[in-house]
């Protein structure tokens, strides 16, 4: 409990905060409307709704003090360090906000006449050059909308490439014990199964296991390079090759691009499809959640099947191709429209910005950042892998051994110290996970700061002040939630 | 109710007759942490030996129970699905998921009776 | 690089601290092979001026919606976003922040999201709704193939009247599963026999309200046809601010409503990111896709919100995860949100007076037009109008907007196939414009159809 309370029940800047739906007065609103003219014509089909929604009306103050309060409930990377491994949480330029908003770019409609939209053609095509230059691969398909939808992507061109070929009977993929959720998940959805490799005791996955598995029945690899535990996959060429060798394609997770973008060319890997996370890789905003984009680089044996639309260069300028044309096969659309644009814009901002310097002095210093931090706190926690991580350091719960403390709860009591916890408890191939990814938009001093607090509660776990991190959080707005009872009785809505 | 038989994946049967209840281990229970939704098969539904006969999940685990035996589904226990805590406090007692017929019962002699499901747990640590 | 706070001093200090002799050393995992010795030869770093002439200079190439009469809609609608809206959307608690994971440092974005989730649920009729997918179109596909799940059918109809975009998206979602899609021809007239194509096998039928032809119709009998026989009614909803007109697809009786979101708060942006609304009844909520914010308390009984019911997804469940979907469409679901309260529900109703009023409207100026014939008996602020014999509506809409009109679409933008289709023109009107709007377009549709 906390020792002091309030009559309002607020806390200085800690702010209560109702719903939307228990404030509000019947008849106000936000936004000033012409009043509608006379409607001449029935043109209803007497479909007129009948009834309220239910919805609360409220005018612009209450709606401004009431985000504005509810935002100050949030942590995000402008207030403060966000060492969550996997999630690549960096600085968010705010040029590309600005000019995301310029009336040329987000005023315009995706079915206007192409040429009202060469800018934004051009914008499209010049951040598909950036992605083949940087990954070294002859295509990129654009519009899917996150990762997981990229990778779904990179395996329906797969699937569509063996059947091409007269060769729809391999529906078995390869994916290592390691990979994200999403991997198994989008295999299934384009009618594959999924067959786990083992990883080896580097982390790295088995090359000797994973030939054992070949055969004339596998579509396939899903690998995530570097890998879900920060390692760089050393003998990816050698797995390339078996995969290849086998009549199967290479699929490349490109979630940790970000470590090794103007460091590694992705061709040169081997590799036949890979999709980037624009907003990990090139610094878009995460916005709570999203909206993403998945952009998908293709190899010249998938590319004739990329999903419709693409910018091609035409005789009079740019163009979108919205439909099969000849020597193509597109596999289909994935999604309405031409992609995410919003988060293209932003994301070549921050290209523009950088630069190919740029773009190599940061995963330099993302992987810098990442190994200092596994350095420094090598001695105090317990790193899963020996050696240089990439962008991000792994670390088990071996240090935390009969103490009482768990993962959880170590995270937890980071919170007390004004940090986002890193992610926790994955990969699930090591015990007890913490995995942790400074970025490189960190400074020493800020990533100094945080070994000091992680060091001192790893010696307060040690020394015996379980109770302490049981109780953490024990300083943010709301205290550790109870989620089995949400999943019990799922309350999923208001209600009056 | 007769002894308890266990399967590897930690479901157990206890069969009189020809009438078999299937429930998961206490260990089982234990693993997947608080239970939070529970489905269970219809009656009359036809099950063939590991075939996925029900679901449990708990916060941040989903698991399928699947049959120790073939058969058909007598009764499935809706006790469980009100309350899906109730695999907490009694998942080798009360809270069986359902009952079924077999329909050939010497598949019971594959499973591991209670020594031998001990030991198998200790490979498991 | 104003990005990037290590100084060389630093580098210096971390690589001592490490034991290493330089970065390079760091990436010694890397084949010898793969490794690139510098940056690759491409431009270099820039300024904030230089960057933000350059695309000055690349929106300055298009002709923007503000900038002419703008009468386009067919699934991406142009409305008056409150300026509030964008401000409140720019504050770095919401903009920089994760996916809500950790509940104790995230309460703002879970709030808003359960305010979410009941605003659609609210507007759609229906019991419960997700935190939303990236747009309509995948929206849809998950929606049949939720239906399949729920139905274990696997035959979905998809109606003519539904966003030609929205249909080539389900069928390649479809297309390596067991599940099948039958998609009906284009239905400009709204003719289509749906109820006859329902039987045993059928998991569910997928109509758009109001149509991409703009037609509204009664789904009420459809809805009562798929029940009896054992199927579900999806219905799309592409323009979102209907709802405040037109009776709900859930009174009509919907079992999933999807939604393309982007007419409120979020601006057209050439057409992404997009958001996706998803809701359906209760007893189907453990089959829903995608992320779903639940109301429960902390340790000190106060209420608060956590993400829930995530054994469905793909973190956990892995390859039998309800999708394979791993991010929602966050910011943009914030922002519908946003401009939903802003506006309330008497600013909802009036918004959608006022665009059916204008539609009207167009469709009264639109009779000076010779030999133009509006199509849909029913509309709410958009519809298709038939040229006359011989005409063609591309090039209509390409000659117009040499004089900066941009005059709808042409239905055989997304049927090329289809010569009947060639003369039909595809309407939009809202808020957004203005009688001296319609007057232009007239004008200029009189002359180039002269």
């Amino acid at each position: 409990m906390s020792e002091t309370t309030t009559f309002s029940g607020n806390r200085g800047l800690q702010i209560e905060e109702k719903l939307i739906f228990e404030m509000g007065n019947e008849g106000c609103s936000g936004v000033d409307l012409p009043e509608p003219g006379p409607v001449d014509l029935d043109r209803m089909g007497g479909l007129a709704k009948r009834g309220s929604s239910g919805l609360p009306d409220l005018s612009e103050p209450q709606v401004v003090r009431h985000y504005t309060r509810l935002s100050q409930k949030n942590y995000g990377i402008d207030t403060g360090f966000y060492p969550l491994g996997s999630c690549t949480m960096k600085h968010n330029p705010r040029l590309s906000e600005k000019v995301a908003r310029l009336p040329g770019l987000a005023d315009l409609h995706p079915l206007q006449p192409q040429k009202t939209v060469q800018g934004a053609l051009e914008v499209m095509d010049s951040l598909a050059h950036w992605l083949k230059e940087l990954t070294g691969m002859p295509a990129v398909a654009m519009s899917p909308a996150a990762g997981a939808h990229g990778e779904w992507c990179g395996l329906m061109a797969i699937r569509t490439a063996h059947e091409e070929k007269g060769e729809g009977h391999r529906r078995r993929v390869l994916v290592p014990e390691s990979a994200h959720g999403t991997n198994p998940a989008s295999a299934a959805m384009c009618g594959f199964t999924v067959d786990p490799i083992p990883a080896k005791e580097n982390g790295r996955v088995d090359l000797d296991a994973l030939k054992a598995k070949l055969g004339p029945d596998v579509a396939g690899l899903m690998l995530t390079n570097p890998n879900t535990c920060g390692l760089f996959e050393s003998e990816i060429i050698e797995i390339a090759a078996a995969i290849h060798g086998a009549g199967g394609y290479f699929y490349c997770d490109g979630a940790n691009f970000n470590a090794i973008v103007g460091r590694v060319k992705i061709a040169d890997l081997g590799i036949d499809c890979m999709h980037i996370n624009l907003h990990k890789t090139f610094a878009t905003p995460h916005g709570g959640g999203g909206p993403g984009a998945g952009p998908t680089v293709l190899s010249a044996a998938l590319a004739p099947f990329a999903p419709v639309p693409y910018v091609v260069h035409g005789k009079g300028g740019f163009e979108l191709v919205e439909d099969a044309r000849e020597g193509a096969k597109p596999f289909g659309r994935v999604k309405g429209f031409h992609g995410q644009f919003g988060v293209f814009v932003r994301a070549l901002a921050y290209i523009a910005s950088m630069g190919a310097d740029g773009l190599r002095q940061a995963s330099s210093d993302a992987v810098l950042n990442a190994n200092y931090l596994q350095a420094r706190l090598g001695d105090m926690l317990t790193p899963s892998f020996d050696g240089p991580c990439m962008h991000e350091a792994l670390f088990d719960d071996r240090f935390l051994k009969d103490t009482g403390v768990t993962t959880l709860d170590f995270a937890k009591a980071l919170i007390d110290e004004g940090y986002h916890p890193m992610t926790m408890y994955f990969p699930l191939v090591v015990h007890g996970a913490l995995l942790m990814e400074p970025t490189e938009t960190e400074s020493k001093e800020a990533i100094d700061q945080f070994i000091d607090v992680v060091r001192s509660l790893a010696l307060r776990a040690k020394a015996g002040a379980a109770d302490e991190f049981k109780a953490s959080p024990r300083f943010t707005p709301r205290r550790r939630l109870d989620e089995t009872l949400a999943a019990r009785t799922p309350v999923l809505r208001w209600k009056a | 109710m007769g002894d308890k038989r266990f399967t590897k994946d930690h479901e157990w049967i206890s069969v009189e007759g020809d009438m078999g209840t299937v429930g998961i281990s206490d260990y089982a229970q234990h693993a997947l942490g608080d239970v939070v939704f529970v489905e269970v098969p219809d009656a009359g539904r036809a099950i063939a030996k590991g075939a996925e006969a029900a679901v449990v999940e708990s916060v941040k685990a989903a698991s399928e129970v699947y049959s120790p035996v073939s058969g058909t589904v007598v009764k499935g226990n809706q006790a469980i699905v009100d309350q899906p805590g109730l695999v907490n406090e009694a998942a080798e007692a009360g809270a069986w998921f359902f009952t079924v017929k077999l329909s050939d019962p010497s598949e019971l002699t594959d499973l591991m009776d209670r020594a031998a499901y001990d030991a198998y747990l200790k490979t498991l640590e | 690089m104003r990005y990037l706070p290590l100084t060389d001093s630093d580098r210096r200090a971390m690589l001592a601290a490490i034991g290493a002799t330089d970065v390079d050393e760091l990436f010694r995992d890397v084949p010898a092979a793969a490794r690139l010795a510098e940056a690759l030869p491409l431009p270099r770093h820039q300024g904030e001026m230089e960057v933000e002439r350059a695309f000055t200079r690349m929106a300055g190439k298009n002709l923007s919606a503000g900038c002419a009469p703008f009468f386009i809609g067919a699934g991406i609608y142009r409305h008056h976003v409150p300026a509030a809206v964008d401000q409140l959307l720019l504050r770095g608690e919401f903009l920089t922040a994760y996916t809500p994971y950790q509940p104790e440092v995230s309460q703002g974005t879970l709030q808003a999201l359960f305010e979410f989730q009941t605003q659609v649920a609210m507007i759609t009729g229906m019991d419960v709704a997700n935190a939303s997918m990236y747009d309509g179109a995948t929206a849809a596909a998950e929606a049949a193939v939720m239906a399949c799940r729920v139905t274990k059918r696997a035959r979905v109809i998809l109606s003519g009247s539904l966003h030609p975009h929205y249909a080539e998206t389900t069928e390649t979602s479809l297309r390596y599963t067991e599940m099948t899609a039958e998609r009906l021809p284009p239905d400009p007239l709204g003719f289509e026999d749906l109820l006859g194509r329902v039987d045993s096998r059928t998991a569910c039928v997928v109509v758009q309200n109001p149509g991409f032809f703009g037609g509204v119709r009664d789904l009420r009998l459809l809805a009562a046809t798929c029940h009896e026989a054992g199927a579900l009614l999806v219905v799309m909803v592409a323009e979102p601010t209907s709802l405040g007109l037109f009776e709900s697809p859930g009174a009509m009786g919907a079992d999933i409503v999807v939604c393309e979101g982007q007419s409120l708060g979020v601006g057209m942006n050439f057409g992404g990111p997009g958001l996706g609304l998803f809701a359906t009844r209760d007893k189907y909520v453990r089959q829903m896709p995608g992320r779903l914010v639940g109301q429960t308390v902390d340790v000190d009984g106060k209420r608060g919100w956590v993400l829930t019911l995530s054994t469905r997804e793909q973190h956990i469940r892995r390859e039998k995860a309800t999708s394979n979907i791993c991010t929602n469409s966050g910011l943009c679901a914030l922002a519908f949100s946003m401009h939903l309260t802003m506006l309330g529900g008497s600013g909802l109703a009036r918004l959608a007076e006022l665009n059916h009023a204008m539609a009207v409207k167009l469709e009264q100026k639109l009779a000076a037009v010779k030999g133009l014939k509006v199509l849909a008996q029913s509309y709410y602020n958009e519809f298709a109008v038939h040229l006359g014999d011989g005409a063609d509506a591309a090039l209509l809409v390409d000659k117009l907007a040499d004089q900066g009109i941009l005059a709808g679409v042409p239905a055989s933008r997304f049927y090329p196939t289809w010569p009947e289709l060639a003369p039909v023109l595809i309407l939009a009107a809202t808020e957004t414009n203005t009688e001296d709007d319609m007057d232009r377009l007239v004008a200029g549709l009189k002359e180039a159809l002269s």
